[in-house]
């Protein structure tokens, strides 16, 4: 407890830093892994096969792999810390999942819900927004909210790059304190108090989506 | 039929299950029993006839994974195996070395949990550290420095003051900690390993990286584009450590590390692994 209190602005600090991560993440992750579920659906063979290799890709790569590749290999060119390099390397890794997960709701939609918009006119963008990707995205809600879950668990891999994240300030207290146990739990607790809500968040979508219906 | 084989599925499954979950508890039960067993390391090693050591895989010159043979290489691996020669003599149980690779940040924890007996891995003397483990004398005279690129123009940590530099250091080393003090303006990043350290250097995450000396040295030997700048602004000598509370096993290794510095194998350690450091006047490593 003396642990908790003596350090805890390093912690909210880093809890901050993980919170902001997830966030940004997040949201670039949703928009390409939609995009690329898209992509991999669409009647051309090449813009198929672009998709597809995006997320074999991604997908196939360890996190931790391309968190250096950005860290180590692209800051060459392009100045970044380790926090924007996690974060680009976390957003890229869980929108290779995001897009397998919407692709897989995108083709659980029946056949006839295409036919049936582009029968009454819309077309096929317009199907697809209106008509085909609010079902698809209820069908994958379960999976999405598991993506979001690992997507925040995965973003201490920016401890391994100094990205300042709860993770990372959690190796800096046990290094200084030594006492390696208690911190971890504390570290723990601290990303509970984020996934615990998002899985509830995620599980109330869901019911509510379904009554909807 | 159908229901029939998945419940029978099922209720293997959960037996399985079940045994993991208690042959697992149980194993960890003897295990902790063991550890309480065996708490005075000499009265361990001596019973196993082995001395398990951690040692640095990362760092050259003093422990280095091999990676053809699997086997770190270095000025401690080779301390470590002259140490156990010299305690078997001593107690007349022979023993032999084993080697377990540790971090800069699990070898203190390594050692709480006896999965290791004892370390020799570039570990500072500090009062803080000595407060839950116990070092013996030191075995090896260190110093904190910044390596940089050769046309930096940083010529000292002094320089680095400055919001405007980054600073690479290693989580779990006391450079991490040191840096702050002389450089208190300068942005500190924290990598895992010096490995990692070291590409971050190169990739232009930092302008320094700050470390021991001596380890600073196995780089720039490797990396002529880099340099030490401005000497060592610490003293921080190293020691070799144990679990606290364990004076009998570091009162055999102060007396070990004593004759093999007055036989001579101490010397010919420091002229093997140090006569070829460029910049480092070897000679004043060696023992008096």
């Amino acid at each position: 407890m003396t642990l908790l209190q003596n350090n805890f602005p390093t912690f909210l600090q880093g809890f901050g830093y993980t919170l902001l991560s997830s966030i940004i993440a997040l949201i670039i992750s949703m928009i390409l892994g939609t995009f690329f579920a898209i992509l991999q659906i669409l009647p051309q063979k090449w813009v198929q096969k672009i998709g597809n290799v995006y997320v074999q890709v991604f997908r196939n790569i360890p996190l931790l792999i391309i968190t250096f590749f950005f860290f180590l290999v692209v800051a060459k060119v392009i100045p970044m810390n380790g926090f924007t390099a996690g974060t680009i390397a976390l957003s890229l890794y869980t929108s290779a999942f995001i897009a397998e997960t919407v692709r897989a709701g995108i083709l659980s939609v029946d056949n006839g819900q295409m036919e049936g918009a582009r029968a009454n006119g819309l077309s096929f963008s317009q199907s697809m927004r209106y008509i085909i990707l609010p079902q698809a995205f209820k069908i994958a809600l379960p999976s999405l909210g598991n993506q979001f879950i690992n997507l925040v668990k995965n973003s201490s891999i920016l401890a391994f790059v100094g990205g300042l994240d709860l993770m990372y300030q959690g190796n800096m207290v046990a290094a200084t304190t030594f006492d390696t146990f208690s911190t971890y739990i504390i570290v723990a607790l601290f990303y509970l108090v984020i996934t615990l809500p998002l899985s509830y968040y995620m599980q109330n979508l869901e019911r509510k989506l379904k009554h909807a219906a | 039929m159908e229901k029939a084989k998945k419940r029978q599925f099922g209720i293997i499954a959960t037996i399985v299950l079940a045994a993991v979950i208690v042959l697992g508890l149980l194993w960890a039960t003897t295990a902790a029993k063991k550890n309480e067993e065996h708490q005075d390391t000499l009265q361990r090693v001596q019973k196993l006839g082995r001395i398990v050591w951690g040692v640095k895989a990362d760092t050259k010159l003093f422990g280095l994974m091999d990676t053809k043979t699997g086997v770190a290489k270095g000025f401690d691996v080779d301390i470590a195996k002259a140490l156990t020669v010299q305690i078997s003599k001593q107690t007349g149980v022979p023993m032999s070395a084993e080697f377990v690779p540790v971090s800069s940040s699990s070898k203190i924890q390594l050692l709480k949990n006896t999965n290791i007996d004892g370390t020799v891995s570039t570990m500072t003397i500090t009062p803080e550290r000595e407060k839950i483990i116990d070092f013996t004398n030191q075995y090896f005279d260190a110093g904190q420095s910044i390596l940089v690129k050769k046309d930096s123009g940083i010529k000292s940590i002094k320089d680095m003051n400055d919001p405007k530099y980054k600073i690479i250091v290693i989580v779990g080393t006391t450079a991490a900690e040191e840096t702050k003090k002389f450089a208190p303006k300068a942005k500190l990043i924290a990598v895992q390993d010096y490995a990692t350290g070291m590409q971050a250097l190169k990739a232009g995450q930092g302008q320094a990286m700050s470390t021991d000396n001596a380890i600073l040295y196995g780089f720039a030997t490797e990396n002529p584009d880099y340099q030490i700048a401005g000497g060592t602004f610490t003293h921080g000598p190293y020691g070799i450590a144990f679990d606290n509370n364990q004076r009998p096993m570091v009162r055999e290794t102060n007396k070990a590390l004593a004759i093999i510095k007055e036989n001579g194998t101490y010397n010919k350690l420091i002229k093997k692994w140090f006569s070829d450091v460029p910049g480092l006047d070897w000679h004043e490593l060696e023992a008096k």
